[in-house]
C-alpha cells in the first residue's frame, strides 16, 4: 500500500517541479516589462532575455552577422532567429508561434497582421533592389529581364506569397515580358539553391541575396527604373513577452547595431 | 476486485494516451475542414490539377516499383551470392532516410550535374528535375522498399512445393513464375503494392527538394496542402488534406490484416 | 521406356549409393524402413537434387552425369511424379491442374483442356473439373494429381508414397484406380513405399532400400516369400533367423540350433511363418524336433488373429488364435515353449 503511494507521488511531485520550472522563466523575463516605447539610448540596457525574431530569408545574412554584434555588446541577450518566406512566418505569428519580432520583405504581409490586431505600429528598416541571379560565369549569357523569356533558359521563381516572386511577377507584368518559370520554390534560398546546383539557370532575388550569395552565384544588374519599391517593414509583436527587448531590437534595426549590419550586406537605408 | 483494478487501471490509461497522440490530430483536421465548400474547393483549378497529378505520379511510381522492385525481391528471396545482407540493408534505406535528404540525394545523382543525370542529359537531353519524371523519381525512391520487402517476405514464405511439382511437369522457370510463383505471392503483393502506392501519393520532401514545384507538372498533392498552409489559404489545404486522409483510411482499413498479420 | 540410375549422393547423415533398371516391363516398388533414402532416390531421378556421382539416363539419354558436367534440370527431363501431398495448384480448377503440363509444353489451351478432360475421366473424376483444388477432398485431389503427372505421358513415372495422406476411406479405391493405371502406362514405373499392402497390389519388383543401399531385389514373390533383411521379414511378417548351417541343422550366433527339413551348408537364412509357431506353456512332447523355451512378451490382437513376441535363444513372433491366448493366459507372460516342425522351415542361402 505505501510503495504504491509512493510510486503515484515521485510522477506527481516531478510534473509539479516541471510547471514550476515553467512559470518561473515568465517571471523572470515580466520583471523587465516595461508598457512605455523608448528611445534607442534607454532602451540599450533593456537587450536582454530570451528574444525570438521571424526574420524573412532575405535578412539571414545580415541578421546572423548582427547577432555576434549585439550578443557581444549585450551579454544578457538569449537571441534566437526563425527565417523562411515572410507568408510562411505571417501565418505562424496567426496560428500564436511565439515571436517577439516580425521582420517582413513586403509590406503585404505586414498589413495582413496589422489588420489581425496581432503587432505594433510597423515602422520599414531597410530597402532593397531585386536582381537577377545567375550562375558564376554566366553561361547563358542573361543580360536582363528579356532575357528569361529566351528559350532554353531555365528559370526559377519564387511562390505566390513570397515577396520576392510577387515582386517579381509584378515587375514582368509590367513590362510585358512572358516568363514561364520551371518551379515556384518556398523562398529565396530555396530559388538560389536551383541556381547553384546548376539545375536552373537564373532567377530572381534580392541584391543582397545574390551579395550573400558567395561565388557560385553572380548577379545581373536589373534597372533603377525597373525597380519596385521594396520595403521591409518591422514591428514588435504584441504577445511578446519581453517588449522591452523586443523594442530595442526594431529601434536597433531602423537606426542603431542592426541597421549597420543591413548596410554592410547591401541593403539601403530606409530613408 | 480491489486487488485486480490497479494493476488493470495503468496499462489501460497508457494505451487510452497512445491512442490520444493519433487520434486528436485526425480529429482536428475534420472538425476544422469545410466540408459545406469541400466540392468547390477541391474543383479549383490548382487543387483539381494537384489532385490528378497526385494520380498520375504515385501510380506512375508504383508501376516503377512493381517492374524494378519484383524481380529484385526475387532475387534476394531465392538467390544466394557474397553482399546480400549488404544488398538488403541499403534497399530498405530510404524507408529511414529524412525524405529531404533522399531528395537531395537523387539531386546529386540524377540532376542536370548529377553524376547519372549529366550523362542522360548530354546523351538524350532527358532531364527528371523539373519534370513529372522527377515527382516520379523522387515517389519510386521513398516507396518503392516497401513493396520490396513486402514482396521478398512473399517469396520467401511461400510453398516451393508446388514450383517443384510445376517443374516436374516440364515447366520452364518463366513459366512456373507467371503460373505458379505469381498466383501464390498476388495477394501479398497486392497489399504491398497499396501501402507502396499510399507511400508515394503522400510524399513532399523528395519530391520539392528534387522535382520542383509547378503546377500541373510536379506539384503534387502534399506540395499544394504545403505552399496553401504557408500563404494562408487553410481551405484549400484541408479540403485536400481531407482527401489524403480520406485514401489512407481505406487502403489501411482495407489492408492491415495482410501486412500486421492475420488477427 | 528405360531407366538407367547409378546413383552416389549425400545428404546429411543418409549415404545414398545404388544402381537401378527400370523399365516398361515391370512395376518396382522401393521399400525400406524410414531414413532409408526412398524419397530422396526419387527427387534425385526427378532432377529436384543434385547427385554427387554416378549416372542417370532416360531412354538411353544422359539426363544427369556429374563427371562428364551433364545436369537437365527436372523440367527437361520426361519424369512425372505423383507427390505424397498432392501439391495442386490452388489457385487452378482441376481441369487446369491436369492441363498445366500440356500448357507448359505449348499445347494450345483449346487441345490441353480436351485431353485434360479425358484424363480425369479416366480416373473417375469427370465433374469435379471446375472445381478449384482447394475444395476437392483428400482422395479426389490425389486422384487429380495422378492424372496430371499422366497426362504428360511421361517416359518415367515416380510416385512417392501416394497412398499415405489419404484416409483409409478413400485409400482402398484409390489403390484400385492406381493399379489400373499403372499396369496402363507404358513407361518406366517406380513407386515408394513402406505399406506391404500397398506393394502387394501394385507392384511386380521390389527394390529395398536401407540406410542408402539396396540389400535385396527382385520379383515381389521372391522377395516376399524369401526376405534377406529383417526389415524385409517384419514386413512381410515372417521370422528370419540366420545361422551357419551343417546338413540338416543350422546353428545360430548364439548356440541355440535349429532343425531343418532341407539339407544346407554355410551361411543360411531360415524363415519361419508366425502361424507354424505353436505355443505350450509345458515341454511338449511329439515330433517337432525344435522345441524351444522363452518368455511370452508383447501381445496385439487383431480380430481373429493374436501375434506373440517369445523372446529367448531363439526370438520370434508367433500366430495363434484368440481362443489359444485365453486359454494359455499369454496376456499375463512368463515361461513359455515354443516348438515348430522342421518341414515348415524356410531356408536359403545368405
Amino acid at each position: 500500500m505505501r510503495t504504491r503511494l509512493f510510486r503515484l507521488a515521485v510522477p506527481a511531485v516531478a510534473a509539479a517541479l516541471l510547471v514550476s520550472a515553467c512559470g518561473s522563466s515568465t517571471k523572470s523575463s515580466s520583471s523587465t516589462t516595461t508598457g512605455a516605447p523608448s528611445t534607442t539610448a534607454s532602451t540599450a540596457g533593456a537587450m536582454t532575455g530570451t528574444l525570438s525574431v521571424f526574420a524573412a530569408a532575405s535578412l539571414t545574412s545580415a541578421f546572423n552577422n548582427a547577432k555576434t554584434t549585439l550578443t557581444a555588446a549585450h551579454p544578457g541577450l538569449n537571441l534566437t532567429y526563425n527565417f523562411a518566406g515572410s507568408n510562411t512566418l505571417a501565418t505562424q505569428i496567426q496560428q500564436s508561434a511565439p515571436a517577439d519580432v516580425f521582420a517582413s520583405a513586403d509590406t503585404k504581409n505586414m498589413q495582413t497582421l496589422v489588420s489581425a490586431g496581432l503587432v505594433e505600429t510597423p515602422v520599414t528598416f531597410a530597402r532593397n533592389k531585386l536582381q537577377i541571379a545567375v550562375a558564376a560565369g554566366n553561361p547563358k549569357k542573361i543580360t536582363g529581364l528579356a532575357d528569361l523569356a529566351k528559350p532554353g533558359v531555365t528559370v526559377v521563381l519564387e511562390a505566390q506569397g513570397v515577396p520576392a516572386g510577387d515582386y517579381t511577377r509584378q515587375v514582368l507584368a509590367g513590362k510585358k515580358i512572358t516568363v514561364t518559370p520551371k518551379s515556384l520554390e518556398t523562398d529565396v534560398k530555396s530559388a538560389l539553391a536551383k541556381v547553384t546546383s546548376g539545375e536552373a539557370d537564373a532567377t530572381v532575388v534580392y541584391a543582397t541575396d545574390v551579395a550573400a550569395g558567395g561565388s557560385k552565384i553572380q548577379g545581373v544588374t536589373v534597372p533603377d527604373a525597373d525597380q519596385p519599391q521594396i520595403t521591409y517593414p518591422i514591428a514588435v509583436v504584441k504577445a511578446t513577452r519581453n517588449h522591452a527587448a523586443a523594442q530595442a531590437f526594431v529601434d536597433s534595426a531602423v537606426s542603431g547595431d542592426v541597421q549597420k549590419a543591413l548596410i554592410a550586406a547591401g541593403f539601403a537605408p530606409p530613408q | 476486485m480491489r486487488n485486480r483494478f490497479p494493476a488493470g487501471l495503468a496499462p489501460a490509461v497508457l494505451a487510452v494516451g497512445a491512442l490520444a497522440i493519433v487520434v486528436l490530430p485526425l480529429i482536428g483536421l475534420i472538425q476544422r475542414a469545410p466540408w459545406s465548400t469541400l466540392g468547390r474547393d477541391l474543383r479549383a483549378h490548382d487543387a483539381s490539377t494537384a489532385l490528378r497529378l497526385s494520380v498520375v505520379t504515385s501510380l506512375g511510381a508504383l508501376a516503377v516499383s512493381v517492374l524494378f522492385g519484383v524481380p529484385l525481391a526475387w532475387v534476394l528471396a531465392r538467390r544466394v551470392f557474397p553482399g546480400r545482407a549488404l544488398v538488403r540493408a541499403l534497399v530498405t534505406l530510404p524507408m529511414v532516410l529524412p525524405p529531404v535528404v533522399g531528395g537531395i540525394a537523387l539531386l546529386y545523382a540524377f540532376g542536370r550535374d548529377g553524376f547519372a543525370g549529366r550523362i542522360l542529359y548530354d546523351l538524350t537531353g532527358w532531364r527528371f528535375v523539373f519534370n513529372t519524371s522527377g515527382a516520379i523519381l523522387a515517389e519510386t525512391f521513398v516507396a518503392m522498399p516497401f513493396l520490396i520487402v513486402t514482396a521478398e517476405s512473399a517469396f520467401r514464405s511461400m510453398d516451393r512445393r508446388a514450383e517443384e511439382a510445376a517443374a516436374t511437369l516440364g515447366a520452364r522457370p518463366a513459366y512456373r513464375f507467371r503460373r505458379v510463383t505469381l498466383p501464390a505471392v498476388a495477394p501479398a503483393l497486392a497489399a504491398g503494392g497499396a501501402l507502396t502506392w499510399a507511400r508515394a501519393l503522400g510524399e513532399f520532401g523528395a519530391t520539392i527538394t528534387f522535382a520542383g514545384n509547378f503546377s500541373g507538372t510536379t506539384q503534387t498533392t502534399p506540395l499544394l496542402v504545403y505552399l496553401d498552409i504557408e500563404s494562408g489559404n487553410e481551405a484549400t489545404a484541408l479540403a485536400l488534406s481531407l482527401v489524403l486522409l480520406g485514401v489512407s483510411l481505406v487502403v489501411l482499413v482495407g489492408l492491415r490484416d495482410r501486412w500486421i498479420g492475420k488477427v | 521406356m528405360t531407366l538407367a540410375a547409378a546413383i552416389g549422393l549425400t545428404l546429411g547423415n543418409l549415404d545414398l549409393d545404388l544402381e537401378l533398371d527400370v523399365d516398361g516391363t515391370a512395376v518396382v516398388a522401393v521399400v525400406g524402413p524410414n531414413g532409408a533414402g526412398k524419397t530422396t532416390l526419387l527427387r534425385a531421378l526427378a532432377g529436384l537434387l543434385r547427385i554427387d556421382r554416378g549416372r542417370v539416363a532416360i531412354n538411353g539419354t544422359v539426363v544427369e552425369d556429374p563427371a562428364a558436367r551433364v545436369r537437365l534440370p527436372p523440367e527437361g527431363r520426361d519424369v512425372g511424379i505423383v507427390f505424397q501431398e498432392h501439391r495442386l495448384f490452388g489457385h487452378l480448377s482441376a481441369l487446369e491442374n491436369v492441363a498445366f503440363g500440356l500448357r507448359a509444353s505449348g499445347t494450345p489451351k483449346a487441345e490441353a483442356r480436351a485431353k485434360a478432360m479425358e484424363w480425369l475421366e479416366q480416373v473417375g473424376l469427370p465433374d469435379v473439373a471446375r472445381l478449384r483444388a482447394t475444395q476437392l477432398s483428400g482422395g479426389q485431389a490425389q486422384r487429380v494429381a495422378l492424372a496430371r503427372a499422366l497426362a504428360t505421358e511421361p517416359a518415367v513415372l515416380l510416385l512417392d508414397e501416394p497412398l499415405a495422406a489419404v484416409d483409409a476411406a478413400a485409400r482402398a479405391e484409390l489403390r484400385h484406380l492406381l493399379r489400373s493405371e499403372l499396369r496402363r502406362c507404358p513407361g518406366a514405373r517406380l513407386i515408394v513405399t513402406h505399406d506391404p499392402v500397398e506393394a502387394a497390389a501394385l507392384a511386380d519388383r521390389l527394390v529395398v532400400l536401407e540406410d542408402g543401399q539396396i540389400t535385396q531385389e527382385g520379383p515381389l514373390v521372391e522377395v516376399t516369400a524369401r526376405p534377406r533383411s529383417q526389415w524385409v521379414a517384419s514386413m512381410v511378417g515372417l521370422n528370419l533367423l540366420c545361422g551357419v548351417a551343417e546338413n540338416f541343422r543350422v546353428q545360430l550366433p548364439n548356440g541355440a540350433v535349429i532343425t531343418v527339413a532341407d539339407e544346407c551348408k554355410g551361411e543360411t537364412f531360415a524363415a519361419i511363418r508366425p502361424n507354424a509357431v505353436s505355443l505350450q506353456r509345458h515341454r511338449p512332447d511329439g515330433s517337432p524336433r525344435n522345441v524351444w523355451p522363452g518368455e511370452a512378451g508383447d501381445l496385439h490382437v487383431a480380430g481373429d488373429r493374436a501375434r506373440i513376441r517369445v523372446d529367448g535363444p531363439v526370438p520370434l513372433i508367433a500366430e495363434v488364435t484368440p481362443a489359444a491366448v485365453a486359454e494359455l493366459h499369454l496376456a499375463e507372460g512368463g515361461p513359455i515353449w515354443a516348438a515348430v516342425k522342421a518341414t515348415d522351415i524356410e531356408t536359403y542361402p545368405c
